[in-house]
């Protein structure tokens, strides 16, 4: 079997072997294990990728398999792999991993909720194997549709409405999705020829410059609302505010990596010439959510919140340098992707293990808590520097990738909002420290939390293989960026060969 | 080349020391962290020494200082030319700092076993201790100012684990932040000065851009943006970044409440050290600025000249020993930017520059023991503030004697170390711009009153009420108290001007009676004026001081600065920004969301009753609609 099947196999089959189990432990433990086993295939396949690599093949794609399953539409099974796909399914495994181990006493429903949460991850995961555009919108309704029952079942607070504004507005992103992807479709064979899904072979073509300027829009706006892009955030702080902990740690920490992928895979490398065209648009859209999350940022008091709105800050970034179209600048985004990705994973993980402590996630009702649960409050400060891009970790890696990429725009234009988005890191700087000042230092405020359990040896292997997979970026990156970059390269040279009209 | 390969050790050293006690230091007792860390700085001491004696004092340098590269990795690659390396380089002025470093951060690891004996959290401060001077090291050592940028965050965030030490204390917190908070400001200037520079040269390497003669800036004197070079832009925005780390007005509010953190970190970091970064940033990027953005040089020699004048007079008004302190270093930073400010480059015309780093050397050392000093008196009499201490002379003999020649060094008396170097930095003034001289001439006076206000009101006048005697420092503390001042003594007899010049050849420079005369002169009258004053208590000061009034009050409260660093924060950043923000957020932008979904829910609710369900109504509905569209068809034939 192909080792990118595998991956959506492996899940596949840990979803059938929980349903034979019994309870609370046996559901953890056969996640565990299948969570496990699929974070080691994603390392064998890095491995042989960077392996490959190495012995010199070139191909844009490797791993491929091509299976056709709906012969009239010319709807393929069509996977394969490149540096950034790789990295992306690294970073799902690691999450999901970490995701298992920070929801190992989810006493309610246990099987159903490991069964969602590994469904979610199936979809994930096909996403990010897919190269044709059917099969890849099939995987990602999958992972979409179970966020609902995640959050509308398991959540806290108003979670019915939460789960409900999430899953209406994503699936408003899916609704334009769709019209978009429809819409490659029906100009992918401008010369006549069977029309295909096949995302390579559009590729090759250029699509009639009217449909990409009528379906660009569609398309990225689609694949941006599931990346926060400004005005189409909202569902964030809701809905990350409701979920569950390992939910909060998926969704932001990899289901938002969708839409930024799908930005650059599907909508700018099928439609280059549009994308040159409306860049400015969006590239304005980003800078306001860049600045705009992390001003919402320090006003809140409630800890998902501020880390919501800091996603949108941080994924602001992610579209915004993407839409540099430069080697560099979007090699930082994928770094922003992967980094974000595992950063904030970490902060909803250590966020719902304070909440299981102290019962609230109001910072103002929390203080001194470095004294009482010194592990969980290291990591978290860990975390926020992580966040606020100190170097030696991953944040400092990819926000200097992009700004030094977004610089070295030959356009004033872009060089100015550069500029403005760089300001977020004092923003940053201030609402991260604000938290830590308040929640970790200072003497404690609560009398009932002078006495709490620090963590329990499944919250220090949750948090501390996030916290390594964070310091290894921030520590050596070039590895990783190297192979981005020349991943990037195919996207990279038909964005620039591409005139605005 | 090779024979410096061995340099790599001096910050990997502190590194595993900071990764080894901050791994496993709360599983040992304290006192093991401390032993550790302490023997490998003195490791690294020695290192940097041996470092030091063989670059400068081994081969011929007739030909200038070479600058040498040991090792260099790239560790990211943004492009084909632009890569931030991580590398060690070593030159005049980054082996001067390796061995400031170093001396410093040994003397205060050492003090540190006496000083914070038995505190909570030993294991902690040295490895704090320790990942703060790798990353100062590494910092001085940068081969790309990338990398420098790189370290420089470091400093930033170990300073900020350093002053917010004593964690649940709010003023400690609460300090750390604001010093955090408004470097990074500074940071920010730094970065975009980075992302100008290396746009229009292409490169973040050092030795590219300090190259004499160099081409890459070629097509970068045509560049500019509202009327501005792109270059004076840069060299601005960088010095903003070293503005922040070295605390230069307005930037310098984070620099007196970092006094929060102990004592020997105060001594280490914001004395010695951390604050003359951006000293050392501008230095290092001297030749770009003097020759492309000479703007920016004129900015950083008025900027420097405020901030000491500045800073003295609010010294003169304080009565923490530690912020007295504090405001000093402020004033001397300026010293050491204004002389680069006023420098020229090459042999003699470079006074400035040297007269900076020579400034930089001996006031790490005598301003180090200074705080040591205070740290000794803090000890010894669990207060900071002056008035709680008199006639301590009979109780602190060493303290009291290392103390007496540190302020005789800082104000500037021959021929202690400080009368040198600032005598350097006079002539360099005097030769640039007669304004920036007289203003540094009476910051000197200014300086010594001060510093023997401080020293007259602690050693002399009455006994005050202790709670216990106090007693001298142990061992560990008073041996780095002698050293410093044996150091403070004798460093002015290096030849500096041969060793660390701006082009790295030597000079030959001669006493300059014309200024050292009248500058020492003034110092002596400051003392004079400290002495009349505060020998004995008497009540001249409080009317001096009521005298003054709302000017006296001003400075005591610093000129309000921290004020207006709050309502910046709170007020205009919380309240005005970010709240209606959040507030448009939640409601106009989520608002719109919700509505959309709302009016699909009325319009529903509305249109519901059609599909009641009911025969009647759809045969109503039925024949209502054949007639309306009979009528209409009517209508449209008429």
């Amino acid at each position: 079997m192909n080792i990118l099947t595998s991956l959506v196999v492996i899940p596949i089959l840990t979803i059938i072997a929980i349903l034979f189990t019994k309870g609370l432990k046996g559901a953890r433990l056969v996640s565990a294990i299948g969570m496990g086993v699929q974070l080691l295939v994603t390392a064998v396949l890095l491995f042989s990728y960077l392996g490959l690599r190495k012995a010199g093949v070139t191909d844009e794609m490797v791993f491929t398999a091509d299976y056709t399953w709906f012969k009239s539409l010319n709807i393929h099974y069509f996977i394969g792999v490149d540096g950034i796909a790789v990295a992306m399914l690294c970073l799902t495994s690691i999450v999901v991993f970490a995701g298992i181990f920070a929801s190992w006493e989810m006493e309610y429903l246990s099987r159903e909720f490991f069964i969602s949460l590994i469904l979610l991850a199936t979809g994930v995961y096909g996403f990010f194997i897919s190269l044709d555009l059917f099969t890849m919108f099939l995987f990602y309704e999958l992972a979409v549709i179970p966020m609902y029952l995640l959050i509308g079942v398991w959540g806290s607070g108003p979670k019915e409405s939460s789960a409900m504004k999430l899953t209406l507005m994503l699936m408003g992103g899916s609704a334009l999705l769709m019209v978009g992807i429809f819409g490659i479709y029906y100009n992918s064979a401008p010369d006549g020829g069977p029309l295909t899904f096949n995302i390579l072979e559009i590729a090759k073509i250029q699509m009639p410059v009217e449909a990409q300027r009528f379906f660009f829009p569609f398309t990225f706006v689609g694949f941006g609302i599931l990346g926060a892009l400004f005005p189409f955030h909202t569902w964030s702080p809701d809905g990350h505010a409701s979920a569950p902990t390992a939910v909060s740690m998926l969704h932001a920490g990899v289901l938002m990596k969708l839409g930024g992928y799908g930005c650059f895979r599907v909508a700018m490398f099928l439609m280059p010439e549009a994308a040159q065209e409306m860049a400015w648009i969006f590239i304005i859209l980003t800078t306001i959510s860049v600045v705009y999350g992390a001003f919402g940022a320090i006003w809140q008091t409630d800890l998902k919140f501020i880390n919501a709105y800091s996603s949108v800050s941080h994924c602001g970034l992610v579209i915004f340098a993407l839409l540099m179209m430069n080697e560099t600048g979007m090699d930082g985004a994928i770094l922003q992707m992967i980094s974000h990705g595992l950063m904030t994973a970490l902060f909803f993980a250590l966020i719902g293990m304070i909440y299981g402590r102290t019962h609230t996630r109001d910072v103002t009702k929390m203080g001194g808590l470095m004294k009482v649960i010194p592990f969980l409050a290291v990591v978290y400060m860990i975390a926020g520097f992580a966040s606020l891009g100190l170097p030696g970790l991953s944040g400092f890696v990819a926000e200097m990738t992009v700004f030094v990429g977004a610089f070295q725009h030959q356009d004033m234009f872009h060089r100015v909002v550069t500029v403005v988005v760089a300001s977020s890191i004092v923003i940053t700087a201030v609402y991260i420290l604000r938290v830590v000042g308040m929640i970790l230092l200072g003497p404690i405020k609560d009398s009932h939390h002078e006495h709490l359990e620090d963590a329990k040896w499944f919250e220090k292997l949750s948090t501390v293989t996030l916290v390594l997979a964070v310091a290894a970026i921030g520590i050596a990156p070039l590895w990783l960026s190297d192979t981005i970059i020349s991943s990037l390269k195919p996207i990279v040279e038909r964005l620039a060969m591409a005139i605005p009209f | 080349m090779t024979g410096y390969a061995y340099t790599i050790l001096i910050p990997m050293i502190p590194l595993v020391m900071f990764l080894v006690t901050g791994l496993l230091g709360m599983k040992w007792k304290p006192i093991v962290s401390g032993l550790l860390g302490t023997i490998g700085m003195g490791t690294s001491w020695v290192l940097s020494l041996i470092t030091a004696g063989s670059y400068f004092f081994g081969g011929h340098h007739a030909e200038g200082f070479q600058t040498i590269i040991p090792f260099e990795t790239t560790w990211l690659r943004f492009t084909e030319t632009l890569h931030i390396n991580i590398g060690v380089l070593l030159d005049p002025i980054s082996v001067m700092m390796l061995v400031v470093i170093t001396t410093i951060s040994f003397m205060v690891h050492l003090y540190s076993l006496g000083y914070m004996k038995g505190e909570k959290g030993f294991a902690r401060f040295y490895a704090f201790l320790s990942l703060f001077t790798f990353s100062m090291l590494g910092l001085v050592i940068a081969t790309n100012i990338f990398q420098m940028y790189i370290f420089w965050e470091l400093v930033g965030v170990s300073s900020f684990l350093l002053i917010g030490f004593y964690y649940t204390k709010p003023s400690a917190v609460a300090a750390s932040k604001k010093a955090f908070i408004v470097t990074r400001f500074a940071d920010l200037g730094f970065l975009i000065g980075i992302l100008i520079l290396s746009f229009v040269t292409g490169t973040f390497d050092f030795g590219k851009l300090t190259e004499p003669g160099t081409a890459i800036f070629g097509s970068a004197a045509s560049m500019s943006f509202m009327g501005i070079s792109a270059l004076t832009w840069a060299m601005t925005l960088i010095f903003i970044g070293g503005a922040g780390k070295s605390a230069m007005f307005p930037l310098h509010i984070w620099l007196p409440d970092a006094m929060e953190g102990p004592t020997p970190v105060s001594a280490l970091i914001h004395a010695a050290t951390m604050v003359v970064a951006g000293v050392f940033l501008v230095a290092r990027m001297f030749p770009v600025i003097h020759f492309q953005a000479p703007d920016a040089q004129e900015i950083i020699g008025y900027v420097g000249g405020f901030t000491s004048l500045f800073a003295a007079v609010i010294a003169i008004t304080q009565y923490d020993i530690k912020r007295v302190l504090a405001f000093s270093t402020l004033s001397q930073l300026g010293y050491m930017m204004l002389a680069l400010g006023v420098s020229g480059y090459g042999g003699e015309e470079g006074l400035g520059y040297m007269a900076s780093m020579f400034h930089l050397f001996t006031h790490a050392m005598f301003k180090a023991l200074l705080f040591l000093g205070a740290g000794s008196i803090i000890h010894a009499v669990h207060s900071n503030y002056m008035y709680d201490m008199g006639g301590l002379r009979k109780y602190l003999p060493i303290t009291h004697i290392t103390f007496l020649i540190a302020c005789l060094t800082i104000a500037g008396v021959p021929p202690l170390s400080g009368f040198f170097s600032k005598d350097e930095i006079l002539v360099a003034a005097l030769h640039h711009n007669k304004l920036l001289f007289a203003v540094e001439f009476l910051v000197a006076g200014l300086t010594a009153f001060y510093m023997f206000r401080l020293y007259f009101s602690v050693f002399w006048g009455k006994d005050r009420h202790y709670h216990h005697t106090p007693h001298e420092s142990p061992l560990t503390m008073s041996i780095p108290l002698m050293f410093l001042a044996v150091a403070s003594v004798f460093a002015g007899f290096l030849p500096f001007h041969h060793l660390v010049t701006s082009d790295k050849m030597g000079f030959d420079t001669e006493m300059h009676m014309a200024v050292a005369a009248p500058s020492v002169l003034i110092g002596l009258f400051g003392i004079a004026m400290a002495w009349i004053l505060y020998k004995k208590e008497s009540a001249v000061p409080e009317k001096l001081a009521q005298r003054w009034g709302i000017l006296y009050t001003a400075t005591y409260n610093k000129f309000y600065f921290d004020e207006i660093y709050l309502f910046v924060t709170k007020k205009i950043i919380f309240n005005y920004i970010s709240r209606p923000i959040a507030w448009f957020d939640r409601h106009i932008i989520d608002g719109f969301m919700v509505g959309i979904g709302l009016v699909t829910e009325k319009i529903a609710y509305q249109i519901k009753g059609m599909q009641s369900g009911q025969l009647q109504h759809y045969a109503f509905m039925f024949v209502a609609g054949t007639l309306a569209l009979a009528l209409s068809l009517v209508y449209f034939l008429m």
